[in-house]
């Protein structure tokens, strides 16, 4: 897709700086790339998340140079922060909501690739790069998270490093070692702040490659065809960079209204209170985008279990271009599967409402009578991991598509171009 | 088709943020039957303010009551005279030179080295001291106070949810009558609104505890005089929260304030990005 | 670009001056909101309320005998505060102004006490070498005042440069007398 270079260097400095390092063909060729002249605006949020990791690296850098690692400073240095450093309580919230809104955005640039169908060939290598960002993001959020150190931060970190405690045999080695320590305490907090530090730039880089390998295959688009001619493409300047500002600008606004107006709608009153290893939070629940995970950890009685079910819940990700064998890539013209997409769209935010719910609470489901948060749960999991495992490898055999348009172009001008001038421009 | 994808998603990310808050909130949620009171608190909304005359008053019940056994840790003195502060005066940009702030600095005690003998001194704060320490150690708060840390009230509006009305709650229930099957050991109090019905705290507020005096306050760059309330314990409780409220986030008219600025910048930004786009796109078929 | 219908008409070339000012408008608009940005970002290095706040110190004087001198910190710095002796106030005022290189007098160096009158006794000043910013060692150097070890500038008993690479004397901080033996420094 990303065809010969059409950069032709107008000066001769730039021809000098050509001939030993093409960095202007690159920007260049990255401007005018071919890009499939149908992408919805489920397709800006490639562009939204960029912004969201510029913004958490440049927030978060100036955080650190106010921030004190240290068990007796830090719950009071993020307090100075947000009372004495100038535009601290800005900067402070930006990054805190921030987290907030770069994992919305993930999500729904997640759900979009699972809805077109982006992952399958010739991009699993994209969909395996976003997985590890995806991955490499939690990592991020939860180490952060410590960084507060108020009750939430200790007791979160206590509870996931607990994780690797249930390892077989090793287990209780190597959650001292990852600790440091018998328990979470100075030694946890200073290593957390070096990689929550470290993981952005980590993360930056699988972007790089992640951008690279799209450029290299090209764009998926809403109805799964590959651009093929010249008609199918649009430069993606100046059509989508405007297309991917206008979103972002949207995207910004709800931002800034949790940002502003809405700052701990997000988070926990908990943490406002310092670390105190004598006493757990009475109701202790991750930050709400690991509140589906946390559901499918506690669907079932055993530690060890919950947590290889858990970790397969994301390992499930990394293999789905194996999964589903489909032909076709965009549900559009998958009449089965779009309704199997929806339900496990539902499921998905039933965890994470089972997540954030105490288990033995009972909820009223219609036709069912009165249900445990806990079955509920189960249910949803079972439909999670049948959705990537049983549903999509079957429906890959057996579901018929609908008719499709044999080109993009013929999908947005329809059969003739004749038609192209009485059809309404949107 | 862009407008639908467009309406789509706008639909779509509101459905996904309201799920979310509403997970949120639906995670707290109180143990009794006690109907506590939802105060229209004055600095709630897009262009809520603290209630400085309140606040100020707040001070002083938080002086006369609370600070025996409370601290407020994360505060000096020079932020009770900062911009949006209850003490806030136009004339002391720097709040080291307010007049209010200097007399309540000097009002407490602070622990300090003697520069010549070495020897542990008290002297009168300076605007720059923080709140002082009420005990040497943890230990010893727990010694004094029946096994219960009190808890340092810098942000405690913000620790717990709706943290305001949990405040001012807190204050006033203790004439709830006590439920048979709630047991209580010497040293703890039923109130309603705290976790579990116990609490360590005796009742503090009663009408007329604190002598309330009229207050000075900035309105539109002049000094105005409130006149004092009438000191019942529901006006302590209201004005002691205003202030606590004010502590846990100072920066709150700030904030909203530039939120609003914000937002209609970026409302007019987008609009003017979907023109551009429009234009952009408007002889392309997509 | 790979447009299949453009149509090149004259409303298209009437909209130019139209589709300009909307690119420019959102151009500007635009650059505003990142300068708007940009200014959080570069002001929170700046000092914090905290930092501003902090910031004086009371010294007693008296306590001081004479050939002495006391160093104390304020924001960070050494305040060298010198009671000096009847042969290095001579030797301060017997300076030429036409041999220094940053020309003062010694008493423009010293700050009134509370009866009006300068008292040349009290040497106050920031301990600092203005070159790099080193901190001279007393009673040495060839003018009999401070010396630093780090590039060799020589001051004299006033704390004015007299040979080496710093620019200027060593700088006098804002300090006021609270009472007859103690200043406030800041």
């Amino acid at each position: 897709m990303s065809g010969p270079s059409t950069y032709e260097p107008k000066y001769a400095a730039a021809k000098w700086m050509d001939q030993r390092l093409p960095i202007i063909r690159m920007g260049a060729d990255f401007m005018t790339f071919p890009s499939p002249r149908n992408l919805n605006y489920w397709y800006t949020f490639g562009g939204i998340l960029a912004l969201c990791l510029v913004v958490q690296i440049l927030s978060g850098v100036i955080l650190a140079m106010h921030y004190v690692a240290d068990v007796d400073k830090a719950f009071a240095s993020v307090q100075r922060i947000r009372r004495d450093v100038p535009f601290g309580w800005l900067l402070q919230s930006m990054h805190a909501v921030g987290a907030s809104m770069f994992f919305l955005a993930v999500y729904m640039h997640m759900f979009r690739g699972l809805y077109y169908g982006s992952y399958k060939a010739p991009r699993e290598v994209i969909w395996i790069l976003g997985c590890a960002i995806y991955l490499a993001m939690m990592a991020t959020a939860f180490l952060g998270y410590t960084l507060p150190w108020g009750q939430m931060s200790f007791w979160g970190a206590t509870v996931i490093t607990g994780f690797f405690g249930a390892v077989p045999v090793v287990g209780e080695s190597l959650q001292e070692w990852l600790l440091g320590g018998y328990s979470v305490d100075n030694a946890t907090l200073n290593r957390f702040f070096a990689l929550h530090y470290l993981l952005p730039f980590v993360i930056a880089a699988l972007v790089g490659l992640h951008v690279w390998a799209l450029h290299h295959v090209g764009q998926n688009n809403p109805i799964g065809i590959s651009a093929k001619t010249e008609s199918d493409t649009l430069s993606f300047h100046p059509f989508y960079t405007v297309k991917d500002a206008f979103a972002i600008a949207v995207f910004l606004v709800i931002f800034a209204i949790f940002l502003f107006y809405l700052p701990d709608a997000l988070g926990h009153a908990d943490n406002y209170i310092e670390a105190d290893a004598l006493k757990t939070p009475p109701h202790i629940v991750p930050e709400w985008y690991f509140l589906p995970f946390y559901a499918i950890l506690r669907a079932v009685p055993s530690k060890l279990f919950g947590i290889l079910l858990m970790l397969g819940a994301i390992v499930v990700l990394f293999v789905l271009p194996w999964l589903d064998t489909h032909k076709v890539r965009s549900m559009r013209f998958r009449p089965i599967a779009k309704w199997f997409f929806l339900i496990f769209i539902v499921m998905c935010f039933l965890l994470g409402w089972c997540g954030a719910e105490t288990p033995d609470n009972v909820v009223p489901v219609i036709g069912l009578g009165k249900m445990t948060f806990y079955t509920l749960s189960q249910i949803a999991t079972l439909y999670y991991f049948a959705y990537f495992l049983i549903i999509l490898p079957v429906l890959g055999l057996v579901e018929k598509p609908i008719k499709r348009p044999d080109s993009i172009t013929k999908a947005v001008l329809g059969d003739s171009h004749r038609d192209a001038g009485l059809a309404p421009a949107e | 088709m862009a407008f639908k994808t467009s309406k789509s998603l706008i639909i779509g990310a509101i459905v996904a943020v309201a799920s979310v808050t509403g997970i949120a909130f639906a995670a707290g949620g109180g143990s009794s039957d006690y109907k506590q009171d939802h105060v229209d608190w004055s600095f709630n909304g897009a262009f809520g303010k603290y209630d400085r005359a309140a606040a100020q008053r707040g001070y002083k019940v938080y002086r006369e009551v609370c600070s025996s056994c409370h601290q407020l840790k994360h505060l000096a003195f020079r932020h009770l005279g900062d911009k949006g502060a209850p003490f806030y005066l136009e004339d002391f940009p720097n709040p080291n030179d307010n007049p209010y702030v200097k007399n309540f600095a000097a009002d407490w005690q602070i622990e300090d080295i003697d520069g010549d003998t070495g020897d542990v001194v008290e002297r009168p704060g300076f605007p720059s001291d923080y709140f002082p320490e009420i005990y040497p150690n943890a230990a010893a708060a727990r010694a004094s106070n029946g096994g219960a840390v009190p808890p340092d009230l810098s942000v405690m509006v913000k620790a717990r949810n709706n943290g305001a009305d949990y405040v001012y709650n807190l204050m006033l229930a203790y004439d709830a009558p006590k439920p048979a099957d709630v047991e209580l050991t010497p040293g703890l109090y039923y109130n309603p609104v705290m976790d579990g019905g116990k609490i360590g705290m005796p009742p503090q507020l009663e009408d007329g505890l604190v002598d309330y005096d009229p207050v000075e306050i900035m309105d539109h760059g002049k000094v105005k005089l409130i006149p004092a309330p009438e000191n019942t314990a529901k006006q302590m409780a209201y004005d002691v929260t205003q202030f606590l409220a004010w502590s846990a986030d100072p920066k709150l008219e700030q904030r909203k304030r530039t939120g609003l600025m914000t937002i209609l910048y970026l409302l007019i930004l987008s609009i003017l990005l979907f023109f551009s786009y429009k234009r952009v796109w408007r002889n392309v078929e997509h | 670009m790979s447009d299949t219908s453009v149509h090149t008409t004259d409303a298209d070339l009437e909209d130019g001056s139209k589709r300009d000012f909307i690119f420019l408008a959102t151009g500007a608009t635009a650059a505003a909101g990142a300068a708007a940005v940009g200014w959080p970002l570069v002001a929170q290095m700046g000092k914090a309320a905290d930092t501003l706040a902090a910031g004086s110190i009371e010294i007693d004087l008296s306590k001081i005998g004479e050939g002495q001198q006391l160093k104390m910190l304020w924001r960070g710095k050494p305040v060298f505060v010198r009671h000096r002796t009847a042969a290095e106030i001579a030797e301060a005022n017997a300076v030429e102004l036409s041999v220094l290189k940053d020309p003062e007098v010694d008493t423009d160096r010293l700050i009134a006490g509370p009866s009006g009158a300068v008292n040349q006794k009290y040497l106050v000043m920031v301990g600092v070498c203005t070159h790099f910013g080193c901190v001279p060692v007393g009673e040495a150097g060839d003018f009999d005042g401070w010396y630093c070890p780090c590039h060799g500038s020589h001051y004299d008993t006033s704390g004015r440069i007299r040979k080496g690479p710093a620019p200027k004397n060593m700088v006098i901080p804002p300090y006021s007398f609270i009472s007859e033996n103690v200043i406030k420094v800041g």
